[in-house]
């Protein structure tokens, strides 16, 4: 029996629905591959540190660098000796320097010229964030300002914003002059800006930042900010006063100086 | 006409010279890459298979590595559970190349014969130093 001009189009239309819809089929039957976070990572809205220098400072000048070295090892941070080229993610600066705005003309000589440890900020409002064109630098719901490296361009807008100097630029390949590999972490390769990242890493795994477990002396406090009962709250109400950069600049810095 | 043995001469010497590639290496087939499964960690397996099918790995190992980095860094999700239920790191250096040691054995095999330079391991590190 030939067929009629309607039954044709009737089961061909049928037959194209099917073709159509076997690609979503297939791609929904593919898909049970699932991602989650780990368990075990820590939660918390606002990761922030504070920094007791009065604990640091004794051990401090016998040339404790515990915290540095940590950092060191665990992200393969480069030890380039040229300050135009160095790489730096934890670090001392002066008083005068860390502080401007606190350098008082009659300045407590428990305070003047002495090493204090800077890092990233992690601000609540971060510049570096906002200027950056690609999203390479970017803030995590708990607080972290992250770096994406997949999309860093190496513009460097970034590094003008920030009030810190927290950033640095690889202007050559680090990996030649990284003292002892971390097999377990990337290393950064040329063009990129590059920083602390609070060990966000870490964080996803349940472990504290590398430098806070560093620290044989406890002094530098981690925890969650809006948490009043986390180690970092505890650390601030603890004492007198507690300090942070460059308020006034309305960045919101997440670590805190306990003076 | 006059020209006509001129035209005809150049025209061979460009055909010739557009076809050399080809006749130049015929009946010389490339090597085909044969990557190596020989690690200390993949031997112990006692089952030889990757996080997914071994076809899905060969045709979607890029694929899967870009929403890896994508979920792990952008959205703090760090463990991959893969079709068959078995729960992973996301991790290029702590899990594939923890089995898959043999960088140059291994991945530069495929990715030399097809003559693509991923940019991966410019910063992720090899344990083989490749």
């Amino acid at each position: 029996m030939p067929i009629t001009r309607r039954e044709f189009l009737k089961w061909g239309g049928i037959v194209l629905l099917g073709l159509g819809a076997w690609p979503t089929v297939r791609g929904l039957a593919a898909n049970r591959s699932t991602y989650e976070a780990n368990p075990q990572a820590y939660s918390g809205q606002k990761w922030g540190l504070a920094i007791t220098m009065s604990t640091c400072w004794p051990h401090y000048q016998a040339g404790c660098r515990k915290c540095f070295l940590a950092c060191q090892r665990e992200h393969n941070i480069p030890d380039i000796d040229n300050p135009k080229e160095e790489i730096k993610w934890i670090w001392t600066e002066p008083y005068e320097r860390a502080f401007p705005e606190l350098n008082q003309s009659y300045l407590n000589p428990r305070y003047k010229g002495r090493p204090f440890i800077v890092l990233c900020n992690h601000c609540d409002n971060p510049p570096c964030v906002r200027v950056c064109p690609t999203q390479a630098t970017f803030k995590r719901p708990d607080g972290i300002v992250a770096m994406d490296y997949h999309r860093c361009i190496g513009c460097r807008y970034c590094m003008a914003a920030c009030p810190y100097g927290a950033r640095s630029f690889n202007f050559q390949d680090p990996r030649p002059f990284i003292r002892e590999p971390n097999p377990a972490f990337p290393t950064r390769e040329k063009g990129v800006v590059e920083k602390c990242n609070l060990c966000a890493e870490r964080i996803d795994q349940g472990l504290v930042p590398a430098c806070v477990e560093a620290c044989p002396y406890g002094a530098i406090a981690f925890g969650d900010l809006e948490d009043p009962t986390s180690n970092v709250r505890k650390a601030l109400y603890a004492v007198g006063y507690a300090i942070q950069r460059k308020p006034e600049l309305g960045t919101k810095p997440k670590i805190y100086y306990l003076v | 006409m006059r020209d006509f043995r001129y035209i005809l001469t150049g025209l061979a010497i460009f055909v010739a010279v557009v076809t050399f590639p080809l006749w130049i290496n015929a009946g010389k087939a490339a090597q085909p890459p044969d990557p190596s499964l020989d690690t200390p960690a993949i031997n112990q397996l006692p089952k030889k298979q990757c996080i997914e099918a071994t076809d899905y790995m060969r045709q979607k190992h890029m694929q899967l590595l870009d929403q890896w980095r994508t979920e792990a860094i952008r959205e703090g999700k760090t463990v991959y559970t893969a079709s068959d239920g078995q729960k992973y790191q996301i991790s290029l250096e702590n899990t594939c190349l923890s089995c898959h040691s043999n960088k140059s054995q291994f991945c530069d095999q495929c990715h030399n014969y097809l003559g693509v330079e991923p940019d991966c391991f410019s910063c992720h590190q090899a344990p083989d130093g490749g």
